[in-house]
């Protein structure tokens, strides 16, 4: 019994920092996503062309590969870590990674959204004599997040258990926390039931997020 | 009477091709102005020129004397101007273009309170010309014959609904001219009467007006004047009856001989 409530603890522990990792994620790259995709939409088209490849390259690449990437090469090339050597430079590392990376793939969702609303929208705000930015937020906004919700909760939900990519730069989350009492974790050695767990924890928080969304979906269900 | 529109010479190319050609005519205030012509004819697109949707490559058009827009004069053309020029304009589309995130109601409202805002005092006097514009928004719907539809959303009203709200918010901020593309192209037949009993009453109210349509006998029977249109001129124009009535042009008769007018 005394076991498990240590193991809980460690695992609560490590759920904390995945959930940190999760919502930092969310609200950067839920408004970087946004910019991203005015440039690849620009008219301009150097810069759309600029956009378009760093998404391809971001979307075409590994996160993991990202990941240790973004943390290791800096060290060595500058001599010094510019992330530190402690838990708060791995989680630093680790949002910029998870923000750049999930920006791109909400930057395309978005970019879908946006087009698919009918270009009469806009047309309609322009000879009512609205106003670009108003025309956005008042008129296609809305319509664009009620064509994305369902898309978006897909990648929602693939955050949250990407978030244990970052254990490969040993950023502490819940499978981390598992797996260390495979080895010596807390006084306790080779357990090997703690690592069920994390996934108990990924299931319950999905649960959450997927009805929190079905609610927001069932919201903007009063118009079409 | 001094005419209201005047419209010069207006050209407009898509690409290599030319989609208008050497458009003028004028509209007195108070008339209604039909244009026809089959699908391909540019009835359209110089409907978008008079509300800067597109813009010409040659030509003037001038609004009670006022050059809104002269291919000429680049001063003519500047972004946040064309904006507040628009508003000379009133324009009802084919497939209604309504938001469908709003209410009949704020649909009618919405450019109207934004518009509201960038009046000098409206902090001090946000409450009352909200009320006054909800007002104008109530009397419009009620004008349309859906006072009792202020609440629904777009998709629970019927297309004709739709469209009279459509037509309602084109109206709710007083322009000097009123447009229609092909106000009754997307409806069912049984809904097109509707619709078009409201234009009949704004042509009865006076109102400027020009309409795209496809409604001969409509055309015939509501508008002053009208203008025939085919391969992105104008092929005929004059009084309604007498063109439709008794056309001077050949294209001009088997035109309207094909949409059984005669």
């Amino acid at each position: 019994m005394e076991v498990f409530v240590v193991v809980l603890g460690a695992l609560n522990e490590g759920f904390l920092q995945t959930l940190k990792l999760f919502v930092v994620t969310l609200l950067g790259a839920l408004p970087l996503g946004l910019i991203i995709s005015f440039g690849s939409m620009s008219r301009f088209a150097p810069l759309r062309w600029l956009t378009r490849t760093v998404i391809w390259v971001i979307r075409g690449t590994p996160l993991m590969l990202q990941l240790i990437i973004l943390y290791y090469v800096p060290g060595k090339v500058m001599g010094y870590s510019p992330w530190g050597t402690g838990e708060a430079g791995r989680f630093l590392a680790s949002a910029i990674a998870f923000i750049v990376n999930y920006a791109c793939y909400f930057s395309e969702i978005y970019r879908g959204g946006i087009q698919g609303v009918p270009v009469g929208q806009q047309e309609a705000g322009l000879v009512l004599g609205m106003t670009k930015r108003d025309i956005f937020f008042k008129v296609t906004l809305l319509q664009m997040v009620k064509r994305i919700v369902p898309p978006m909760s897909n990648e929602v939900i693939t955050l949250v258990k990407d978030t244990s990519l970052a254990r490969i730069i040993s950023f502490q989350e819940v499978i981390w926390a598992g797996q260390a009492f495979m080895k010596t974790s807390h006084g306790y050695s080779g357990l090997l039931w703690p690592l069920f767990f994390p996934g108990v924890y990924y299931l319950l928080f999905n649960g959450v997020v997927t009805l929190l969304l079905g609610k927001l979906e069932k919201k903007l269900d009063y118009f079409r | 009477m001094a005419a209201i529109l005047e419209v010069q010479n207006i050209e407009k190319h898509f690409g290599a091709t030319r989609v208008l050609e050497d458009i003028t005519f004028s509209l007195e205030e108070g008339q209604s102005l039909a244009i026809i012509g089959s699908s391909g004819s540019g009835k359209t697109t110089l409907l978008r020129c008079l509300n800067f949707l597109e813009r010409p490559d040659k030509g003037r058009i001038a609004v009670r004397g006022e050059t809104l827009f002269d291919a000429d004069d680049p001063s003519t053309q500047k972004e946040d101007e064309v904006r507040r020029k628009r508003l000379h304009f009133g324009l009802v589309f084919q497939n209604f273009n309504l938001f469908p995130q709003y209410t009949a109601l704020e649909n009618i409202t919405l450019a109207s309170k934004l518009l509201a805002k960038e009046q000098p005092d409206f902090k001090a006097r946000k409450k009352q010309l909200f009320a006054e514009i909800d007002a104008k928004g109530k009397e419009l719907l009620a004008q349309m014959g859906l006072a009792d539809r202020a609440g629904h959303h777009p998709h629970q009203l019927s297309g004709g609904q739709q469209q009279r709200v459509a037509i309602a918010r084109a109206l709710a901020l007083s322009p000097d001219i009123l447009c229609f593309d092909e106000p009754t192209s997307a409806l069912d037949p049984e809904l097109t009467g509707e619709v078009l009993k409201v234009i009949r009453n704004l042509a009865q109210r006076n109102t400027t007006m020009v309409i795209v349509t496809h409604e001969m006998a409509f055309a015939h029977d509501v508008a002053d004047q009208v203008i025939f249109m085919d391969g992105g001129v104008i092929v005929e124009q004059g009084d309604a009856k007498e063109v439709i009535d008794h056309p001077r042009e050949e294209r001009t008769r088997q035109f309207l001989a094909r949409y059984g007018a005669n």
